[in-house]
């Protein structure tokens, strides 16, 4: 039986600002002109927006924002938690909302001075109360684990250590995506390649991480907007469908922590989050031309490529080695140059490059694109795209 | 806020209002353009009439006699009369609040200036949100080289005392966990020198980190299991940055598999970063951080 929410709902816009590390302006100011950017690429006003969805840790409000537009009547609001995770999440929740008639024109937005503002991989030390969402650092933080790089590598050290696989893989991931921002002008490391060599040399932040297995830190805005697939057929550009999206959370789940259940590298949330978009969209792996697949920490594309069936669990490291996440492939992967390589929008960058791959409009682009894939954060509860030509 | 020791000082420093506060000043250079050009440059003022040197900013009437921003030993003077009383009662910040210009006569090239500073006055003690101070205020006087006077200034500033260290700076240099009702048990056991992990009281699985319900058959019943501190390390990292007070780096950090079936974060002792290894068997110790915080750690079993 075909999903009802597959291709009712369309990207007709994306909007971002430069990527930088010192935007010089505020984030609520980087949230509306990408916005802008986005609606007047869809050829929308901003008196159409009636819907806003946004994931947790973003700082600007969507009444602010909504203020800011001039909209008129906003009807649907939401906001994911979990972070990076959450990333996907709001073009699901824009796709459900326009499909049932609770909106007609959902913004999806993320702006963050991440870099100038505050630094974003810093250590996270919450204030001692008694709540269950702050007991869960408990568990890490009187033991000095309390950045995403340290909960990364511990899930990293495990991989390694179960299927061989070396930290000269993870700089394959890092140099695969440094080579695609390389042709991006709009990436941060543009004209900027790395060699392997390069990332061997680059100093350890929490072994068996090192700096060039990290994403940035930006400053910068990405915003999409969603309507439904019967309008975004008389819009200004060729609509990209919403094929399959999801959210998974499950096995033990804690936030970037997840270190109590049988397998810490598997990644089950992102294999459920796989599951259903696969059964959604009625299409398997070599379905797929093109994927974006989120990169805070490059040790965690490689489970990805496992969860989404590209290749054997314990098997990614071959894949990276035979060069299939490079252009001419098997799978490109992140084409704009990932959040290593272009910006650390916290994943939204990844859904624009996902339709301009659609679109056909990629500075790498990929020939012959009907699907691509967008995941959301790794080791936290997760969410996931299938985008597909109308 | 009266005292004998405060009344002391301050009726000292009121007794010489009036009084000369500095030796009179005579600035080294006259008045001259290209300063004036340099000062017009820095503020973005660019009026005509200064760039051509026909008059000089009257704001610059306090410029010419200013002290140098090195310490010049060469120099007379030293501090503003009063200032000293009012440091070493324990008003040791500065900030200037207040300054009024009055301006005689044009200021031109050639003038050389002759500054003369009175003690204007000083408030009683004020609380303001820089914290507990005492509006001073001097007046300045600026003649040339006849003694005509080309100006006048009133300059005030808050003589404050530097808030206290707060009590922040004084805390455990490890972090302290947030702590709920559905950990205390843990952390308390930890003080008493034991690892405890929570068990079901119906089923007898384990539950860690622990929470309220059994995952398994969702009982609220349980129990502390009182563990026995082998393991082995399920896995490891080195940290090296960010670093953070009261630890020392590169900081092991371990995953532990209890052998009772549990597995928890701790830190590594007494072993080299370059000797970790995933499969090691470790036993745990405890070390107090502070008074009721004591926290694991896991050592490298010894042989036999």
């Amino acid at each position: 039986m075909t999903h009802p929410l597959k291709d009712q709902a369309a990207i007709v816009g994306i909007g971002a600002t430069e990527f930088s590390k010192d935007s010089g302006r505020s984030e609520l100011q980087l949230a509306v002109e990408a916005i802008k950017a986005a609606l007047d690429d869809a050829g929308l006003s901003t008196r159409e927006v009636d819907g806003l969805s946004t994931f947790t840790m973003d700082n600007n409000p969507e009444i602010e924002i909504f203020r800011n537009l001039g909209g008129r009547e906003l009807k649907f609001f939401s906001r994911i938690e979990y972070g990076g995770g959450g990333a996907c999440a709001p073009v699901h929740q824009a796709a459900m909302a326009v499909h049932s008639g609770v909106a007609d024109v959902v913004v999806c937005y993320r702006a963050m001075n991440e870099r100038s503002q505050y630094r974003f991989g810093a250590s996270y030390v919450p204030p001692p109360m008694p709540s269950a969402a702050l007991a869960t650092f408990s568990w890490t933080l009187p033991f000095g684990l309390t950045t995403p790089a340290s909960w990364v590598a511990m899930a990293a050290q495990r991989y390694m250590h179960d299927f061989g696989a070396t930290t000269l893989d993870f700089g394959r991931v890092s140099v695969a995506g440094r080579r695609m921002a390389a042709n991006n002008p709009k990436a941060w490391f543009y004209q900027k390649p790395i060699t392997l060599a390069d990332h061997q040399a680059s100093r350890w932040i929490v072994e068996p991480l090192r700096l060039l297995d990290c994403c940035q830190e930006s400053d910068g805005a990405v915003a999409i907007v969603v309507t439904r697939a019967d309008r975004a057929r008389h819009l200004k550009q060729k609509p990209v469908l919403i094929r399959a999206a999801a959210q998974g959370a499950c096995d033990d789940q804690m936030n970037m922590t997840s270190f109590y259940r049988k397998d810490i590298s598997a990644l089950s949330e992102m294999r459920l989050v796989a599951k259903q978009l696969y059964a959604m969209a009625g299409i398997g792996p070599r379905d797929i031309q093109t994927a974006v697949l989120y990169d805070h920490f490059s040790p965690f594309v490689l489970p990805q490529l496992e969860v989404f069936d590209f290749c054997k669990r314990g098997e990614a490291k071959d894949f990276v080695r035979d060069g299939q996440i490079d252009l001419g492939g098997r799978l490109p992967v992140n084409t704009h140059g990932g959040q290593l390589g272009e910006a650390y929008i916290h994943g939204v960058n990844g859904i624009a490059e996902g339709v301009r791959q659609v679109r056909g409009t990629s500075s790498n682009q990929v020939s012959g694109v009907e699907h691509v894939l967008v995941t959301a954060g790794t080791g936290v509860p997760t969410s996931g795209l299938i985008l597909a030509a109308g | 806020m009266s005292n004998a020791a405060t009344n002391d000082w301050l009726t000292a420093v009121k007794a010489q209002i009036g009084r000369e506060a500095l030796p009179p000043q005579t600035a080294v250079d006259p008045v001259n353009l290209p300063m004036i050009r340099r000062w017009c440059e820095a503020m973005g003022d660019r009026n005509p009439l200064y760039a051509e040197g026909k008059l000089a900013p009257p704001a610059t009437l306090f410029m010419w006699t200013m002290s140098h921003f090195r310490p010049d030993l060469s120099r007379e003077g030293g501090s503003l009369l009063g200032l000293d009383l009012v440091d070493a009662a324990g008003f040791t910040s500065v900030v200037a609040t207040n300054v009024e210009e009055e301006y005689c006569r044009d200021l031109r090239c050639g003038d050389v200036i002759t500054q003369r500073v009175t003690l204007d006055g000083i408030s009683e003690e004020k609380k303001t949100g820089l914290g507990v101070g005492h509006f001073v205020t001097f007046r300045y006087e600026f003649t040339d080289q006849k003694g005509e006077v080309i100006g006048r200034t009133l300059f005030r500033v808050l003589k404050f005392r530097p808030p206290a260290k707060t009590a922040a700076a004084k805390k455990s240099p490890v972090p302290r966990p947030p702590v709920t009702r559905d950990s205390a048990f843990f952390w308390e056991g930890l003080n008493q020198r034991k690892l405890l992990v929570r068990q079901c009281g119906n089923c007898g699985r384990l539950h860690h980190p622990p929470g309220p319900m059994c995952p398994e058959c969702n009982s609220l019943e349980w129990r502390a299991l009182e563990c026995s501190g082998r393991g082995t390390i399920h896995s490891f990292v080195i940290v090296h940055q960010p670093q953070m007070p009261g630890l020392n780096y590169p900081l092991p950090v371990a995953l532990i598999d209890l052998e009772e079936g549990a597995r928890m974060v701790a830190n590594l002792g007494e072993i080299a970063p370059g000797k970790v290894r995933i499969g090691m068997p470790v036993d745990v110790d405890f070390v107090e951080i502070e008074k009721d915080f004591v926290l694991p750690v896991f050592r490298e079993r010894r042989a036999g």
